[in-house]
């Protein structure tokens, strides 16, 4: 069709021409309007959709009804020397460790610059805060970390002298066999860093404040 | 497409074909569309899996007429109501749970065939890269719905494969933490990821029947590859797609059904995980952690690397290195009926996959004694991903040029007519 009707124009009539459309104008001369107007509209195009698709990305992240869960407070009073209570803590578990002087001499034992992940993930501290054992609690005795396993998100299981999970004493993430030691310090398997030590502080001297 | 030869047999069919030629679209798509004569018994696996995403799309939005997405009542609603209230409730949702395994099982067969015959090679790259798109589909949608019944392992399984992303903080501190608190709508997988976990459950499959209809455009533009491997030379080495190649993919169709049906009924938690029956408790992480049979392989991968940004992107490379396998093969010659040395490293490939498939299956620290050495299975794991990558990587564009291939035949006619004679 279209070749049908292309062949009948004479071919002594010159096709209208516009300044800009031939080829050879359009790398010779300086930008012109008719540019200037394609890239503003298409500018413009892009900011409005990337405005118009920010609602939609930022509706999946976590909503005021859920950030507004995101402190606790417990009472840690009955919890045993040697013995770990789980509370759950913006959907996580968290674990709550009255540590043996056994388990913090262990931990206390090890120097920073040995272990695979040499910070302390304190929230309560600086980023750069060096991973011993001090840094790691705010009392000693008291061992508070986030109970997921840094590598893909599992549970760890606790590590008791009866029934001993890894080899430190801490516990041992079933899912793919990453250690942590009494500090809650990775120390063999994937896992890439400690477990995280939330923001707390100790209301009372058996209550914590949590988040 | 060929040339169509459909004619409207009636005036009405002439009037409609003149403003909607999809009698003609679907005449010439699958009924006289003319399909090598020589294709064997792996070649029904497209109808078949055709089928089967109608089964799983119908069986599905049954399935959401009685299912609460929410992370109270979820458990509640497939294991007390569906399974146990609703009329034929426990056969849909048997139907559809064990359909994502045939599914699976369909498809490998198909990549697999596709890999023997060498059925990504040019003409066909476009064809292998949308049968990519749809089998990453397929993984993310029976990812999705896994965690729908929301017993431990939809639970622990949603965060071990949304935690993935947190390795990005390996690149970027605090990203991959903040793209799994988006992806989760939460601290922690709960009622929000479960809602959009359904939300994209439901897409999906209409996603992926669009990339089928996109796939079956790509196999008829250049017509289907076949066992030989080399082309249609006329219509001598062709037959019309119906009656011959409609009555034997129906006919294993049905073989297939029976099989599927089997499950079903005889066996419905064959492939199933006894710890979903107990409701997801996002305090307690099962002891063993297993995501289903079809992904094992790569599970195992994962699990292989002792560091976790590595892992993950060993994970996500298996994945992506099948988009390029129509370039990491230089051979000349398509199937690897004429490939000898191929045809062994295939084999061993489709072993591996095996292998890996089984130390998925096992735990994290697992071993085999032989004769009184342990033998950690963690190792058969970086072999089995070092054969994996070298595969495609390294054996495939260096085999390709150098394999001293053996004689084609001149025509799929020839070939089918010199068989017979013997």
């Amino acid at each position: 069709m279209g070749r049908a009707i292309l062949s009948r124009v004479p071919a002594d009539i010159p096709c209208p021409r516009h300044e800009d459309n031939t080829l050879a104008n359009a790398t010779e001369t300086e930008p012109t309007r008719r540019d200037f107007l394609y890239i503003a509209t298409g500018a413009a195009a892009a900011m409005g959709a990337g405005l118009a698709a920010w609602p939609f990305l930022d509706q999946m992240n976590p909503s005021s009804a859920v950030l507004a869960m995101a402190s606790i407070e417990v009472d840690i009073a009955a919890i045993q020397p040697g013995q770990q209570v789980v509370f759950k803590w913006r959907g996580h578990p968290l674990f709550v460790r009255r540590r043996t002087p056994k388990e913090i001499a262990a931990a206390r034992a090890v120097a920073p610059s040995d272990l695979p992940d040499g910070l302390a993930r304190n929230a309560n501290l600086t980023d750069s805060a060096p991973a011993s054992d001090a840094n790691r609690v705010i009392k000693p005795e008291w061992l508070v970390v986030v109970g997921v396993c840094t590598h893909l998100g599992c549970t760890p299981t606790v590590s008791t002298p009866q029934s001993p999970q890894g080899s430190y004493g801490g516990w041992l993430c079933h899912c793919h066999g990453s250690e942590y030691d009494t500090a809650g310090r990775i120390r063999k398997g994937p896992a890439p860093q400690n477990l995280a030590v939330p923001p707390y502080a100790f209301t009372g001297p058996t209550k914590l404040k949590i988040g | 497409m060929a040339h169509s030869s459909y004619v409207p047999k009636t005036k009405l069919g002439r009037w409609f074909d003149q403003r909607l030629p999809i009698v003609r679209l679907v005449s010439d798509s699958f009924v006289t569309y003319p399909t090598p004569r020589n294709l064997n018994f792996w070649y029904v696996f497209g109808a078949i899996l055709t089928l089967m995403l109608v089964v799983q799309i119908v069986t599905g939005i049954v399935l959401a007429m009685h299912y609460v997405p929410s992370a109270d009542a979820a458990f509640g609603s497939v294991e007390q109501r569906i399974m146990r209230e609703v009329n034929y409730g426990w056969l849909i949702r048997y139907i559809h749970a064990n359909g994502a395994s045939m599914f699976f099982l369909a498809v490998y067969v198909h990549m697999f065939r596709g890999l023997y015959y060498g059925s990504y090679k040019a003409p066909r790259e476009i064809l292998w890269i949308l049968g990519v798109f749809i089998y990453l589909l397929m993984t993310a949608t029976a990812f999705f719905g896994y965690v729908l019944p929301w017993g431990q392992m939809s639970f622990w399984g949603a965060t071990v494969i949304t935690s993935l992303f947190s390795a990005i903080d390996q690149i970027i501190p605090n990203l991959g933490t903040a793209i799994t608190h988006w992806l989760w709508g939460d601290f922690a997988v709960g009622d929000a990821t479960l809602n959009r976990f359904f939300s994209l459950h439901y897409l999906l499959p209409f996603v992926i029947a669009g990339v089928v209809g996109l796939h079956i455009w790509a196999l008829h533009v250049p017509g289907n590859n076949n066992p030989l491997g080399i082309d249609v030379k006329g219509p001598q080495d062709t037959v019309p797609f119906y009656p011959f190649y409609t009555v034997k993919d129906g006919f294993f169709m049905v073989l297939f059904v029976i099989f599927y049906l089997a499950f079903v009924f005889y066996a419905p938690n064959f492939f199933g995980n006894p710890d979903n029956y107990i409701q997801a408790n996002p305090l307690v992480t099962p002891t063993d952690i297993v995501p289903e049979w079809y992904l094992l392989p790569f599970y195992a991968m994962l699990r292989a690397i002792p560091s976790k940004l590595i892992g993950v992107l060993v994970l996500v490379g298996a994945l992506l290195t099948l988009l390029f396998v129509p370039w990491l093969d230089t051979s000349k010659v398509r199937s690897c009926r004429f490939r000898p040395l191929m045809k062994q490293l295939f084999w061993l490939f489709a072993a591996d996959c095996i292998l890996l498939g089984y130390v998925g299956s096992q735990t994290a620290d697992a071993a085999w004694h032989l004769g009184g050495i342990d033998f950690p299975l963690v190792w058969l794991a970086r072999f089995g991903t070092l054969y994996y990558f070298g595969f495609f990587w390294v054996l495939m564009p260096w085999i390709g040029k150098r394999e001293v291939t053996r004689p084609l035949p001149e025509s799929i006619a020839q070939a089918v007519l010199a068989k017979g004679k013997h």
